[in-house]
């Protein structure tokens, strides 16, 4: 084994294989920065290259690729608040916040270093478990898979705060919106409203651009300031990031694990392992005072888990062909194209393959980690540019990034839709953490709890694993309840308040409709197809009504606002330049749209001269059109498309 | 001077456009695949492309672009709705594709008819059904101990590709009760070697792989084969598993008759389509013969190719594939279903699993 190692340490240094991996290295950072694309677009871009390549190459150019995501999507995540990647939703709460606070440099500083420090990991214990990990997958079944997601669930408790019926309703709306779509025991088409899209369910992408980027954005749009406000030189932080890091060590170690862990586990998704870590340092955590509001462990946490998260992933990868995300997947059909077949041979005759990959994973990490450093300063100053300038540029990536998901207009509809409701939720402090944990668990734990029912009637409950985990769901749900003040308000609402045309009301009336709406829906369907919805729905419409008619403080709003206030109508106003863009495109499409709110919106943002603000959009029109042609990636239509057949880039 | 600009970007754009020729250098091709990345029909697709590019006039840089979506039958309906293609879109479909067009699903709006004279690719394939010896299953002989008992089948879902495998060992006579929910046939066999179901089908390419692993080790013991419909619509074996029976084989040794009646008709109409001619590329309807030629001549240059002999049997199994006029026959076989083995189905889907139609 030792000798495998050392011999794959050799191969990845002779000849060009090491510049096939810095190629891959590069090209994940570029896309690790830009929203909503990941593994799945980078390695579509490669796989056409590497047939013929020699497999060491290969091999080095898409761990490469994959290795640095995860690294470099914290960028975006930092800096502009929208998740660069879905392993790096959770990196925003914090990350973001410290930004604006003028800290960004530490916050990249601390999120690499940490990133670095997973991702060795990762590579680590995939050297030493790939040869035994075969029992360890095979004892996780659907009954510890759906136990697991009850452990992440219960996560919401710590990362709701001091509202924790809100948390409690926000998941149940995001277990609610996962559960759209067709049912995994009965196929059946649920809460769809008759539209084909939705027959598909919403995807994780578009909840985290929604529930992050766009409240983000309206909100910067409503001060028009620079994100940092604070001028600090950016050159300052470095070194207290990295101190930060160092200082959290056992962090670090403990959210390595934690992400390794759920890469091995086919079945959870990689979209789940940050959020775990991050409620994991929450519910640790003595002071939980600044969570949210620019606590650096709440960088360091996901950002040590996703980074890890690769090398567990490449467990089952490498030994059952069964990928644990679409990247993976993608990944095995690379493998089949190298002449590389996933299973044992790849412990045995092939372990030289498995070990060039773990040096790669390593040495990509070191490269990657280094390149963030080197590029972050000149980044980081994206904090400083106007928001007039930057909004329009942050828009137009967000409504792309949306558009890739499955391609359709109807992609961006129901992003401005969900991103106007949490616009809402995040002025008047609902936690929209909870309802993304609870959307990307939706499916794990419905599909899980039908199969384990299935599999093993309800004695599922009895098994050693399941009780293990339940254990473990306890003890971290007393650990987090240990550590938090309660608090207590003597605010009530009277049933009068709730019918003032205020936006909360609003709000409160649109959770209520939605809640009873599901309960509806879910009897339309079979037994199997209806419980899951249903018996969510039912609490939560129990709960929403308790707390209206019943409780009176759960829902006091600290912030009443009514329509015509100064703060709700600059609310309304910055989202519709978002409405505008979508508008724009839905009669031009995007090229021709992008260019027009471009000069629009800094016409009316800035006071820049003509000529700059022609100059700045075409360059923003350059930039996508390269995008658009490098990845081929296409652009959202409009009607104009529709009746008219352009050349490119206006078709 | 702003106008000035946008008219020369305008005018480049569209001369470049226009200098479109059945010579495709410089040029890229996007092969759509409705489904998933990752999963078997982009493989498929991308075992192809590299070998496309190189037998195509001016190596044209093929790229497979996944659309996913509503079972594939929203891609495949956009698909449809384009015509008089420039040879430079292609469209791969799969069985998944086919079970919503016969069963008259609400979502389809395409008509295979239409792609008739521009099909220029078939790829069969076939599948392979394996239980576990904890079932006490060692031999055929020991038939009556599965027959016995309840087995468990990890499923897709009632109206999918599973169609095959589960009406296959309903007319077996085995109590095979499917989980739904498998996000795949890989999670299917994961469900399978962790013991919580005990019957179980791979298409050919991943039972190979079954084959090497599972079944070697004693894990898994075959069953039977689909096997694959002939050009006269009987069922023969399967050449990628040339000594497995095949299902129809398997049944009379077991009942000493050959099956037959509705559901055997309708299951061999949906092997037909599902597997023997599972996967195709087609170019948009109405696409001039010279361009269709092109690729049929393309394709007939990759299969006679030495890197396609060598490789082919891993990526793809060995199946004859399919090119020229051909295939048109494959496609007419593989939409022939009769209206009354498909009324057979839908009913029978109906009752059985509850499925609207």
């Amino acid at each position: 084994m030792i000798d495998t190692l050392l011999e794959a340490f050799v191969l990845i240094f002779s000849g060009a294989h090491f510049l096939y991996l810095l190629f891959g290295v590069c090209l994940g950072i570029l896309i690790g920065i830009l929203p909503g694309l990941g593994g799945i677009v980078g390695f579509s871009i490669l796989l056409p290259f590497i047939y013929g390549m020699d497999t060491v190459s290969a091999l080095a150019m898409l761990i490469g690729l994959i290795a640095v995501i995860p690294t470099s999507d914290t960028f975006t995540s930092v800096l502009m608040g929208i998740p660069g990647s879905s392993a790096s939703q959770a990196t925003v709460l914090d990350g973001f916040s410290l930004a604006k606070q003028g800290q960004g440099a530490r916050a990249l500083s601390a999120a690499f270093s940490a990133s670095l420090f997973g991702g060795l990991f990762g590579a680590t214990v995939l050297t030493l478990i790939v040869v035994v990990a075969k029992p360890i997958i095979l004892f996780f079944g659907s009954s510890e898979l759906f136990m697991l997601g009850i452990l992440g669930i219960s996560m919401v408790g710590v990362l709701s705060g001091d509202s924790f019926v809100k948390g409690f309703l926000a998941c149940g709306v995001g277990l609610l919106l996962g559960t759209m779509g067709s049912s995994p025991a009965t196929g059946e088409w649920r809460m769809t409203f008759g539209s084909y899209y939705l027959f598909d369910g919403l995807k994780v992408v578009t909840i985290g651009l929604a529930a992050f980027a766009i409240p983000e954005i309206c909100d910067l749009l409503r001060k028009n300031k620079t994100i940092a406000t604070k001028e600090e030189p950016l050159g300052k932080g470095w070194a207290q990031g990295l101190f930060d890091t160092i200082k959290n060590k056992w962090l670090v170690f403990r959210c390595s694990v934690i992400g390794t862990m759920v890469g091995i586990l086919p079945g959870l998704g990689g979209s789940v392992v940050d959020w775990i870590a991050y409620g994991h340092v929450v519910q640790t955590s003595k002071d939980k005072s600044q969570f949210g509001k620019g606590d650096i462990r709440g960088v360091i946490a996901p950002e040590s888990a996703n980074n890890a998260k690769e090398g567990g992933g490449l467990i089952p990868t490498l030994l059952f062909g069964i990928p644990g995300s679409g990247s993976m997947a993608v990944f095995l059909g690379g493998l089949t194209l190298l002449g590389i077949e996933p299973g044992p041979s790849l412990i045995e005759e092939n372990l030289k393959f498995t070990y060039v990959m773990v040096w790669s994973l390593a040495l990509a990490n070191v490269v990657g980690a280094g390149l963030c450093f080197a590029l972050s300063n000149k980044v980081a100053k994206i904090t400083t540019i106007p928001y007039g300038i930057l909004a329009p540029f942050m828009i137009m990536i967000v409504c792309f990034a949306a558009f890739q998901v499955t391609r359709s207009i109807y992609d961006i509809y129901t992003l401005v839709v969900l991103g106007a409701i949490c616009t809402l939720m995040k002025n008047y402090n609902w936690p929209r953490p909870a309802l993304l944990i609870g959307f990307v668990l939706s499916d794990t734990l419905e599909t899980y709890l039908y199969q384990a029912v299935q599999f093993y009637d309800w004695n599922f409950l009895l098994r050693p694993g399941v009780i293990i985990i339940f254990i473990i769901t306890i003890l971290s749900v007393y650990l987090g309840a240990r550590n938090s003040k309660k608090i207590t308000t003597n605010q009530t609402i009277d049933i009068k308040d709730l019918f003032k045309p205020t936006v909360q009301n609003l709000f409160i009336g649109i959770l209520y409709c939605f809640f009873g709406f599901a309960v509806f829906d879910s009897f339309q369907h079979n037994l199997l197809g209806g419980i899951f919805p249903g018996g969510i729905s039912i609490i939560m419409f129990a709960t929403l009504n308790y707390a209206i008619f019943v409780n009176k403080q759960w829902l006091s709003a600290s912030v009443q606002t009514s329509f015509s206030s100064d703060e709700t109508v600059d609310l309304f106003k910055s989202f519709s330049w978002i409405l505008l863009l979508v508008f724009l495109n839905t009669l031009f499409g995007f090229v021709i749209s992008i260019f027009v709110f471009f000069i629009v919106i800094m016409k009316n943002k800035t006071n820049l001269p003509n000529r700059k603000i022609i100059i700045i959009s075409i360059a923003a029109l350059a930039f996508m059109l390269m995008l658009s042609h490098f990845m081929v990636l296409d652009f959202p239509p409009g009607l104009l498309q529709y009746f008219m057949k352009l050349p490119w880039p206006l078709n | 001077m702003f106008k000035k600009f946008v008219a020369t970007i305008v005018a480049t754009l569209i001369t470049a456009s226009a200098s479109m020729a059945a010579d495709f250098s410089g040029k890229t091709v996007e092969w759509l695949i409705p489904f998933k990345a990752g999963g078997g029909s982009d493989k498929w697709a991308r075992y192809y492309a590299p070998l496309l590019s190189k037998a195509l006039p001016g190596n044209p840089n093929v790229v497979v672009k996944n659309c996913p979506g509503g079972g594939s039958t929203t891609c495949t309906n956009q698909f449809a709705s384009t015509s008089n293609g420039d040879g430079l879109t292609i469209f791969g479909d799969s069985g998944s594709t086919k079970f919503p067009y016969l069963l008259g699903d609400q979502r389809v709006k395409y008509e295979y008819k239409d792609w008739m004279k521009t099909i220029v690719l078939a790829t069969p394939t076939g599948g392979v059904a394996y239980v576990s010896p904890k079932t006490g299953y060692k031999t055929p002989a020991d038939f009556k101990k599965l027959k016995g008992r309840e087995l468990k089948y990890g499923s897709q879902g009632a109206t999918s590709l599973d169609i095959i495998p589960l009406l296959a060992f309903e007319m077996a006579g085995l109590n095979v009760k499917p989980v739904f929910g498998m996000k795949g046939r890989s999670a299917g066999r994961l469900a399978f070697e962790r013991g919580e179901t005990n019957i179980d089908y791979q298409t050919s390419s991943s039972y190979l792989k079954v084959e090497k692993t599972l079944v070697k080790e004693g894990k898994a013991i075959p069953l039977f084969s689909w096997g694959v419909v002939n050009s006269e619509g009987n069922i023969e074996r399967d050449p990628t598993f040339p000594n497995l029976p095949h299902f129809a084989e398997y049944y009379q040794q077991a009942y000493g008759k050959k099956p037959a009646g509705p559901a055997f008709n309708a299951w061999k109409s949906f092997l037909a389509s599902g597997f023997s001619a599972q996967k195709m590329v087609f170019l948009p309807k109405g696409t001039s013969a010279d361009i269709v030629n092109t690729y049929r001549d393309a394709f007939a240059k990759v299969l006679a190719s030495d890197e396609f002999k060598s490789s082919s049997k891993k990526g793809l199994g060995v199946y004859k594939q399919v090119t020229g006029p051909a295939a048109e026959g494959i496609l007419k076989a593989a939409i022939a279903a009769d209206p009354k083995s498909k009324e057979w189905l839908k009913n029978y889907l109906t009752k059985k699993y509850g499925v609207k139609f």
